[in-house]
């Protein structure tokens, strides 16, 4: 590829967002164009269905924020130079109480290097192992090994820092309810999706998205890739039903019915839809007798037998609002059409997963579709995003994989790049292993100001089921408490939950000392003693695959409409002083005495890229001449490929034959191998949960079989309710990816569904109120209105709308920037950190996940 | 001879904003010497989406519009410019020379442009708009808002072409001008523009016996003599879309129930809510 225009030059890069073309002149970028495929790429695959073909067009739909990158780069929040807290002082007074309140000043690197090494150094030897925390952010940028799977667990593992575990928030429901459904551990508990997209183009005759806004999460990292199946489908007649208390963006498009539930009680809308099918005799005897366990206890706790109460639709009526006649037609038609349940953005996830008691939902859902028949054909779990066609015999990772880190227990499925030899040395850390110490992020400021803490599983837990119900504490036995935070990556104050709680503990004299690496002075940069500036992954080298994060997604390119595996190039020198996190990580283990150890003698990021491409199978197909040449590769499809759907060998009682890399067949892993079992105790779908009936079968927080159970924060916590009566759901965001895109200078603060500019020239955050509950406030369109609770108060754009019912407002997490109007922590945030509102109490008490949408607040007008 | 003209299918604009920044990218800070000057980073929006959001909860309807440059072919900004400062080339393209444009501020009054597509660059006190990328186009690539969307709603093309996609789908699809009373005649077209104008009237009805959603019921609207049917669906809904406002009639017949007529003044969209029939 080269540019028609003079002394311009053409690098290949990928981003969260998808595979780019970056034109560069004059050691500037000028340009960011979407990858367009040429004649000599792969043929692009042909489904055939009803009569119609079906192909992807051959360029890569991206992102609007991949195409806003350029905006990003070169924005205003940009850190050029190694910073320094104004009052920060390592020997003397560390005034900790001003973080967050602080300006800073610019210092060389060797002074930080400095700073930061004398630091380790003191801490390790006053403390011992386990004083250093980190964490990294969810996808700042992209690639096998600059990012935190890769470069970030090869430092840490051999620095030995306690590894704060990432909840799963995408999944928590799943994770901690339907995994004791029907297994799929090392996926958290959603499934695979193998060749999905065939089957619905084939079979489905309507998709029920319930808590799934595809056109807003798009199959996380694969940018648009699934906006043409879905007009596909439309042009095929498939029927498109939306239950979401937001009408939201694929609705726009695609709504031939929506069902706004009050939030928190989807769960009592499902239980009411099986009762429509079980007092009118509407579900799939055979497949509940042969592939099922525990069908008689649902059906008890359907029909009242346990509690007086039968889960009618006039019972479900009464808790989500929707009226019981649609209850009922929505059963009927469900049960007569072939239905594919879009539940969540990836055939799992969605915002019922987080809220209290998701774990419920999230069974229930499963429950439906095992009613209909999960698996035969066009009645699934999937949410168009994941399952186009795709090679899995072709070997590239995911960045998840591990990278050059090789730590066996902290990347998920390093199974496969170890053996292959990317790393002469793989790295196991000391600390953050099964004997050592660990940190839920949900509990880093409670362990950090109020220890001791407990609570059950540790982060993602896809070794197996029954890790999530392991006890852990901290501190743990014989290590030391935290006293050094390094973070790594974009901001929390906007994704986590309560986070007033994270500018508390900032100011707690308890972290004696706190490091921020990242590419942008988000929220929570400011916050720390010293920032160290890295650079974006336009500035350094790498090599990814797009949407490939794989891990605990395995194969999940499949929500691209192709596999491209990119030579991400170094387009522009580093910015200002910044450097790449590798180099970044690299001096300081210079400075430490393990730079050999860590770069592996002296290996920069651009040998460790064509080391990457040397274990894949890429040399099978393309000399690294070659690759290097065109800076991207399109994996082909076999010729002879023969589509082997999700779960369809589960259905007929046949051994597994998709490439999923979980356990084949044998039940829960470790037993013989058995035709056709999922890994459950039953090795069926379990309507009762053999897995929490060893766990405990008295936990009334997540019963053996699921139930509705109304929220510890909702309609029924009467004092709090008439106090804050509007629910608050708050998705992730549909223009950035996390906080990645968000202000920092980037174009997409222009979106009005974003941020909207006021008066006072300030782009204000987002949220929307139906005009009924604006009426009653005094509140009109585009007003700033204070949202508040007692966890905080937050200054946001009102935008009236009809799209949520009353009594619901909606605003995107996400919020990367924090601006308190006065003191941190104590004052309204004008940026629109909505989650310093929500919440961050425990799914259930055994479930450690997040439940950011049981979230009452009021609204003020904000004069 | 070439005339260059988008079909824009409002039922496909998914609202994912990337022609929107893909058109940012490709001006901001990048001069394209006579067809225009670099776009500044913040402020303008020559490819923007408005917004159309109809109907009550929980009857709703959202609509997205992009909105370019509509390259008229009577267009008033060339009338309202100085010294020739505007001018149509002959692929039917609208240009602002920077050069002779500077200080033209009254290229952004409405009477210049009604669909208020230029922008006036502060820095270098010039207007500004969209130009097709008539700067790709020469080069045989399409534009970037074109490049970017990944639904299909934008199609562009040679409207003097019969065989080009565009041609094509002005031909089958029923498209048209935005606010042609206004007489510039766009080279911009759209489909399902009522979804952005008109009005809809729909309605949710019950079976009084049984509070059943009422499948399978004859509506009929009626409006100046003339009449359109259609049937209720399984959750009792009915819906007709496209209308003006003015006086309407709905009547609804539906076998062993007494029919029922419902008027309707139509001033915004009429979602009537729940409906109930009797038993005959």
């Amino acid at each position: 590829m080269t540019s028609s225009v003079k002394s311009e030059q053409v690098f290949t890069n990928c981003t969260t967002g998808g595979p780019v073309y970056v034109y560069v002149k004059d050691g500037k970028i000028t340009r960011i164009e979407p990858l367009e495929l040429s004649d000599d790429d792969a043929t692009s695959w042909v489904i055939e269905a009803r009569g119609k073909k079906f192909s992807p067009p051959r360029v890569a739909r991206v992102s609007p924020f991949t195409l806003a990158e350029r905006s990003r780069i070169y924005g205003n929040s940009r850190i050029l130079h190694p910073l320094k807290r104004v009052d920060f002082d390592a020997k003397g007074d560390r005034k900790t109480g001003n973080r967050g309140k602080s300006g800073y000043e610019e210092i060389s690197w060797d002074e930080a290097l400095d700073i930061l090494t004398d630091e380790i150094k003191r801490i390790h030897a006053n403390y011992g192992p386990g004083a250093i925390l980190t964490t990294p952010s969810s996808h700042h940028n992209w690639g096998n090994i600059g990012y935190r799977h890769s470069a970030l667990l090869r430092f840490m593992g051999i620095l030995g820092a306690t590894y704060a575990d990432h909840n799963p928030d995408s999944w928590e429901g799943w994770h901690w309810g339907a995994m004791h459904t029907w297994g799929f551990a090392w996926r958290l508990g959603i499934s695979e999706q193998y060749d999905l997209l065939e089957d619905a183009l084939k079979h489905t005759e309507q998709i029920v998205f319930w808590s799934s806004d595809p056109a807003t999460t798009t199959g996380i990292y694969a940018g648009q890739e699934s906006s043409i199946r879905h007009l596909w489908l439309k042009e095929l007649g498939v029927k498109m039903v939306f239950i979401d208390p937001f009408f939201n963006f694929t609705a726009v498009n695609f709504s031939d019915k929506w069902f706004a539930p009050r939030p928190g009680t989807d769960t009592a809308l499902a239980a009411a839809i099986a009762h429509v099918w079980l007092s009118e005799d509407l579900y799939d005897k055979d497949y509940i007798e042969k592939r099922t366990y525990g069908f008689e206890k649902w059906r008890d706790y359907l029909l009242g037998k346990e509690d007086g109460v039968p889960k009618t639709p006039e019972w479900a009526e009464k808790e989500s609002r929707i009226p019981a006649r649609e209850i009922r037609a929505l059963a009927r038609e469900w049960a007569k059409k072939k239905t594919m349940l879009a539940a969540g953005g990836l055939g799992g996830w969605g915002g019922a997963c987080r809220t209290a008691y998701g774990t419920e939902w999230a069974r229930m859902m499963v429950l439906l579709q095992a009613m209909q028949g999960l698996g035969k054909p066009g009645i699934n779990i999937w949410s168009t995003t994941g399952g186009s066609p795709f090679n899995a015999d072709f070997f590239f990772p995911g960045y998840a994989e591990g990278g050059i880190g090789g730590d066996p227990l902290n990347a998920a499925s390093q199974f496969q790049l170890v053996p292959r030899g990317i790393t002469m040395h793989p790295v196991s850390s000391a600390v953050n292993n099964p004997g050592g110490q660990h940190i839920p992020r949900i509990l880093i400021p409670e362990c950090i100001l109020n220890p001791p803490q407990e609570w059950r599983g540790k982060g993602f837990c896809g070794a197996s089921t029954e890790t999530q119900l392991k006890k852990y504490k901290y501190p743990e036995d014989g290590f030391s408490e935290i006293k050094m935070f390094w973070r790594y990556g974009g901001a929390y104050i906007g994704t986590m939950n309560n986070t007033n709680r994270w500018v508390k503990m900032y100011q707690s004299p308890k972290l004696e000392f706190v490091v921020n690496q990242s590419v942008y002075l988000e929220g929570e940069a400011k916050f720390a003693d010293l920032i160290l500036p890295a650079c974006s992954n336009f500035e350094r080298w790498d090599i990814g695959e797009w949407a490939n994060c794989s891990g605990y997604i395995p194969h999940s390119s499949y929500n691209a409409n192709r596999r491209i595996i990119v030579l991400q190039k170094k387009c522009i020198e580093p910015l200002g002083e910044s450097r790449s996190d590798y180099e970044i990580f690299a001096m300081v283990a210079e400075r430490l005495g393990f730079h050999d150890k860590f770069t592996e003698g002296g290996l920069t990021d651009l040998d460790w890229a064509k080391r990457m491409f040397e274990v894949s199978d890429l040399p099978k197909y393309i000399s690294w001449e070659e690759f290097e040449k065109k800076g991207y590769f399109v994996v082909p499809m076999p010729e002879d490929y023969k589509s082997t759907p999700a779960l369809r060998w589960f259905a007929e009682g046949r051994k597994k034959d998709t490439p999923d890399w979980g356990p084949v067949g044998g039940g829960i892993s470790g037993l013989p191998d058995a035709e056709g079992n999922l890994a459950t105790q039953s090795g069926k779908i379990e309507f009762e949960s053999q897995s929490l009936k060893r766990f405990d079968p008295n936990d009334t927080e997540r019963p053996l079989v699921p139930k509705y159970i109304p929220s510890w924060e909702g309609h029924h916590t009467r004092e709090l309710y008439s106090k804050y009566p509007l629910h608050l759901i708050s998705p992730h965001p549909k223009y950035s990816f996390h906080t990645m895109n968000d202000a920092k200078g980037c174009w997409i603060n222009e979106i009005p569904e974003h941020r909207v500019k006021a008066e006072d020239g300030y782009y204000y955050w987002v949220i929307r109120i139906n005009p009924e509950d604006a009426g009653k406030r005094g509140i009109k369109d585009n007003d700033i209105v204070k949202a508040y609770n007692d966890r905080g108060a937050v200054l946001l754009n009102a935008q009236l709308t009809e799209r949520v019912p009353p009594g619901v407002v909606h605003s995107f997490e996400s919020c990367s920037i924090y601006e308190p109007i006065g003191e941190p922590g104590e004052s309204p945030d004008r940026a629109g950190c909505v989650n310093l509102l929500t919440p961050h109490r425990f799914i259930s008490k055994n479930a450690c996940g997040m439940a950011p949408n049981s979230c009452l607040i009021e609204i003020e007008n904000w004069k | 001879m070439t005339q260059w003209g988008f079909v824009i299918d409002i039922s496909k604009c998914i609202a994912c904003y990337c022609c929107f920044t893909a058109c940012k990218d490709e001006y901001w800070d990048n001069d394209y010497s006579s067809y225009t000057a670099a776009q500044p980073k913040f402020g303008q929006f020559w490819m923007n989406i408005a917004k159309n959001e109809r109907g009550k909860y929980p009857y709703v309807k959202v609509a997205y519009m992009p909105i370019p440059c509509m390259q008229c072919e009577d267009a008033p900004c060339i009338k309202a410019a100085r010294d020739g400062a505007v001018y149509q080339r002959p692929d039917g393209i609208v240009v602002i020379d920077p050069r002779k444009a500077v200080g033209q501020k009254q290229l952004l009054e409405p009477e210049a442009c009604p669909y208020g597509v230029i922008f006036w660059n502060e820095e270098k006190n010039i207007p500004q708009k969209c130009t097709f990328c008539v700067h790709r186009l020469e080069k045989g690539e399409s534009p970037r808002c074109v490049q970017a969307c990944p639904s299909e709603c934008l199609v562009f093309g040679d409207l003097d072409d019969p065989e080009s996609d565009v041609s094509k789908l002005l031909k089958s699809a029923k498209a048209e001008v935005f606010h042609p009373e206004w007489k510039a005649k766009p080279r911009v077209y759209y489909v399902d523009l009522h979804k952005m104008t008109r009005q809809f009237i729909a309605g949710a009805v019950i079976y009084g016996d049984t509070d059943e959603c009422a499948e399978g019921v004859t509506a009929t609207l009626i409006a100046n003599g003339k009449s359109v049917k259609t049937t209720t669906n399984n959750y009792g809904n009915f819906e007709f879309d496209g209308l003006d406002a003015g006086k309407y009639s709905v009547k609804l017949e539906c076998a062993g129930y007494a029919p029922k007529t419902i008027d309707v003044d139509l001033k915004t969209d009429g979602y009537l809510g729940d409906i109930i029939l009797a038993k005959a």
